[in-house]
């Protein structure tokens, strides 16, 4: 009979739990989370902390929350969506409402939705980094596009099942062509990359001299750094117009079926607010960009403006996403 | 009208219990179906994809390989622990069982972190080049490490079960001890060792974290991949009703083996176990093969996780100790274990005592959505949840559900291998001297079948206490399990801090393992 005792009381215990998140007052508001909670929940607790508000955050890969999104239909209890990258955005905009103007204006043209449907809250580049004791800086290609050099046979590591490499793949076949893109997968293939899952295990993997030059995120290098402070690793930003120096964003936006719609535009208009843009200067760990003007970016970043990835729009990443992952299948990085 | 095999129809209630439990199953595969056809033609086209085909014949080359390695490792152990004079059984059987709580992505990421390119193996020998890690046979040994309990503990508890009066028999007529392994002793474990390798085979077929992280390309990878590019779900849909086709298989297969032979009691058994076999000069080789089976299989991740454990040390990292995600985990893996094996009593009943095609097809229909990854069954149950029983969606009632569904089986075979070994004379006796079918059960086939059905029980308790897919999405808001706190760390590279959730979730599984293995028989040796 003891087991039954444990279990009631746990069940008691959960009970309770479960309760405690369920009240869909005006003041609590529901978001799905694809950035990870190590990242953000600290500027969650600091729009709690102004507004009073009861966030409830449900953590997950940025796609499986809009394949969630997709699949309840309607039904979602999601307020917010809060994405890593545009294209699990423009996956589920017939999903979204449209944000304000006034919202929307916060932030550059280049990084929102051309059909309002989402912001960009933070700025991220694609950087090549590398090995700081197999090369120096100026060894380190400028163009990706010098990557198929064959010196640098098994020497490079991507990510090309992960979201940032194929926004970076999208962003090459629209600023330099199909073609173009194609040649250069087929190339590159010939130089026996190493693949990674996603973008921390390259940074890593560069830590140990496994390879010496990655196609990552910018901001991965400060995540690992804390790990392994001495990692021999840098990042080198690409030349102007690379593409493989795509400036990238992740956003948010107002599921259209909220419940609480006031909240959500509350905390969509926090994420861009001074304060909350602040946040990637001070506060956070991993040195994104803010993105409303006037707010510098971290110590050490190049300014924001100075960043000049390829000409594209992020908001067609969405749509284009199918076409890239048929592409990168053709080319056989998908296997 | 479909009658059993004793010409005996199996009593309604039993048949609706059966039917509803299984129908809530199927319900992953409803919606599948309901994805392809929205998908139109394009789906079969898919299917003959000659993309498609390398990738079945990838997986099924990697379960051949992994139900081969579990059952070499597993087999011989089980023997060892049980029926020899192995010095230290006790101890060898517990630790054999232990890398069940194991998470197969953690022993992946141990595996890679020890023998990976600049690991610590390599840096500790201080030689160029080990090994790739990574690939089929890095896939194979996370793989093996985490499922070989699986054929060891349902192997073990056949051969302590078992009647020693036909061995003893065999013996007596001159039979070779050897001989008595192979035609009298492994013969009638069979059925255990081929559900153990079903098992094995179907956490295989779903299995995502090890495949993506040793990037060994197989179904499920392929579908996870379909699913992050969102727009059409279709081809992840289709790609899985193919992972249902081999479920198919393997459940065929399985049953062909199984059906060589069902090993009943005879009668009810003498409460005793056999005289050890005397080991004599080949103790030292089975000592040594215990130890290495061990040392692979336990003590390396052991090993990694405590030397990340201490890089979070001396980097003077903020460590929690994550009590309530452990209490979450425990609770939410209870209830799933309780119910799961509730659920499989009628399922278990119907299919070994109605013994008909309409019941096996019932019980083999209760496996198809086992070897769907946790995301294509979080998905489906988003889908039914969201649409057609809102108050239970992102509910702890939904998440265990979403265990039961998931892990099924698990159940199943406890306490159809332990249904198994109780004869169903002993029922019909009591049946026959006025017990009604419900008080049979509780009276008679239960406390024979206890141990089975606590066994089967920790099981699903243990599968489910390392799920991540489905409770990432299903899970009530801000409910925290150990899983998913290591996928939290994981996720932005803080190895050394998720070795804290880890170790506890190896900690609190632990000993729910002696429910699997405990014994509670007589010990040997003392004739009755």
């Amino acid at each position: 009979m003891k087991l039954v005792t444990v279990l009631s009381t746990l069940v008691t215990a959960l009970v309770l739990a479960g309760c405690g998140a369920d009240d869909s007052k005006s003041d609590s508001l529901t978001v799905y989370s694809g950035r990870e909670e190590e990242l953000v929940q600290p500027l969650i607790d600091m729009f709690e902390e102004t507004t009073g508000m009861t966030v409830d955050v449900r953590y997950g890969e940025s796609a499986e929350l809009a394949a969630t999104i997709a699949e309840e239909g309607g039904n979602s209890p999601a307020d917010v969506f809060f994405s890593q990258d545009p294209g699990s955005l423009g996956a589920v905009d017939d999903e979204l409402a449209e944000l304000p103007q006034g919202t929307l204006d916060r932030v550059a043209e280049r990084f929102r939705d051309s059909g309002g449907k989402w912001v960009g809250t933070s700025g991220r580049t694609r950087v090549l980094a590398y090995n700081t004791d197999a090369l120096t800086e100026d060894q380190v290609p400028d163009s990706v596009f010098d990557l198929t050099d064959p010196a640098w046979k098994g020497k490079i590591g991507i990510a090309p099942t992960n979201a940032s490499f194929q926004a970076f793949v999208t962003a090459m076949r629209l600023s330099a062509g199909e073609e173009r893109t194609k040649q250069w997968l087929i190339d590159l293939k010939q130089n026996d990359p190493k693949t990674y899952e996603k973008n921390t295990p390259i940074v890593e993997a560069l830590a140990t001299g496994e390879i010496e030059l990655g196609l990552v995120n910018h901001y991965y290098l400060y995540l690992v750094k804390e790990e392994q402070p001495e990692a021999p690793v840098a990042n080198h930003f690409l030349a102007k117009g690379d593409p493989g120096a795509l400036v990238s964003v992740a956003g948010a936006g107002t599921l259209a079926s909220a419940g609480n719609t006031e909240g959500a535009q509350r905390f969509i208009d926090f994420l861009l607010s001074d304060e909350g843009q602040r946040f990637y200067t001070d506060s956070a760990e991993e040195a994104e960009y803010p993105l409303v003007a006037g707010i510098e970016a971290k110590k050490g970043l190049p300014p924001l403006d100075t960043l000049e990835g390829p000409n594209v729009d992020l908001s067609t990443f969405g749509a284009e996403l199918s076409s890239t992952l048929e592409l990168l299948r053709e080319t056989g990085y998908l296997s | 009208m479909s009658r059993g095999a004793g010409g005996r129809r199996p009593p309604l209630p039993l048949v609706l219990a059966a039917g509803v439990v299984v129908c809530l199953l199927l319900l992953p595969l409803a919606y599948l179906v309901i994805r392809v056809a929205s998908g139109g033609g394009r789906a079969l086209e898919l299917l003959w994809d000659p993309e498609t085909l390398r990738l079945v014949f990838r997986t099924v080359l990697l379960v051949v390989g992994v139900v081969t390695a579990t059952i070499l490792v597993a087999v011989p152990l089980a023997w060892l622990v049980v029926r020899t004079d192995l010095p230290g059984r006790r101890i060898w059987a517990t630790a054999a069982a232990l890398p069940l709580v194991i998470p197969s992505y953690v022993a992946a990421l141990c595996l890679l972190s020890l023998f990976g390119e600049k690991g610590l193996l390599q840096q500790a020998l201080g030689v160029e080049r080990l090994p790739d890690p990574t690939g089929y046979w890095g896939a194979l040994a996370a793989l093996t490490l985490s499922t070989y309990p699986y054929v060891f503990l349902l192997t073990q508890a056949a051969l302590r079960d078992l009647d020693p009066g036909p061995e003893e028999a065999a013996r007596s007529l001159g039979a070779s001890r050897l001989r008595v392994l192979f035609r009298v002793s492994l013969p009638s474990v069979r059925p255990a060792i081929s559900l153990g390798s079903l098992l094995v085979a179907l956490y295989t077929l779903s299995d995502f974290g090890v495949v993506s992280l040793m990037r060994y390309d197989a179904l499920t990878r392929a579908i996870y991949l379909q699913y992050r590019s969102l727009f059409d779900r279709t081809p992840a849909a289709v790609l899985a009703l193919v992972l249902v086709g081999l479920t198919a298989l393997a459940l065929t297969l399985e049953a062909r083996v199984r059906s060589r032979g069902r090993h009943y009691r005879t009668n009810p058994g003498a409460a005793r176990r056999a005289k050890p076999v005397p080991l004599g000069r080949w103790r030292a080789p089975a000592l040594a093969w215990c130890g290495l089976v061990v040392t692979a299989f336990l003590a390396l991740p052991a090993f990694v996780l405590g030397y990340w454990l201490q890089r979070a040390i001396v980097n003077d990292r903020a460590l929690e100790l994550p009590w309530s995600e452990a209490l979450s985990s425990l609770g939410a893996s209870s209830l799933a274990a309780a119910l799961a094996v509730a659920a499989a009593v009628p399922v278990a009943i119907l299919a070994l005592r109605y013994p008909s095609r309409r019941s096996r097809l019932l019980e083999r229909l209760s496996f198809a959505g086992n070897a769907l990854p946790g995301i294509v069954i979080a998905l489906s149950l988003v889908f039914f949840a969201a649409r057609y029983a809102s108050p239970l969606y992102q509910t702890l009632a939904l998440l265990v559900f979403a265990y039961v569904v998931r892990f099924f089986p698990l159940a199943l075979s406890g306490v159809e291998s332990a249904l198994e070994r109780v004869s169903p004379r002993v029922e019909e006796a009591a049946r026959g001297l006025g017990r009604g079918p419900l008080a049979t059960l509780a009276t008679v086939t239960a406390p024979l079948a206890r141990s089975g059905m606590l066994a089967g029980g920790a099981l699903v308790f243990l599968a489910a206490m390392k799920e991540l897919p489905a409770t990432l999405l299903l899970r009530p808001i801000g409910f925290e399990t150990l899983p998913t706190e290591i996928w939290k760390l994981t996720q932005v590279g803080a190895y050394s801090r998720a070795a804290v959730p880890a170790l506890i979730l190896i900690a609190v599984s632990a000993p729910v393992l002696y429910l699997v293995s405990a014994d509670r028989r007589p010990q040997g040796g003392s004739v009755s």
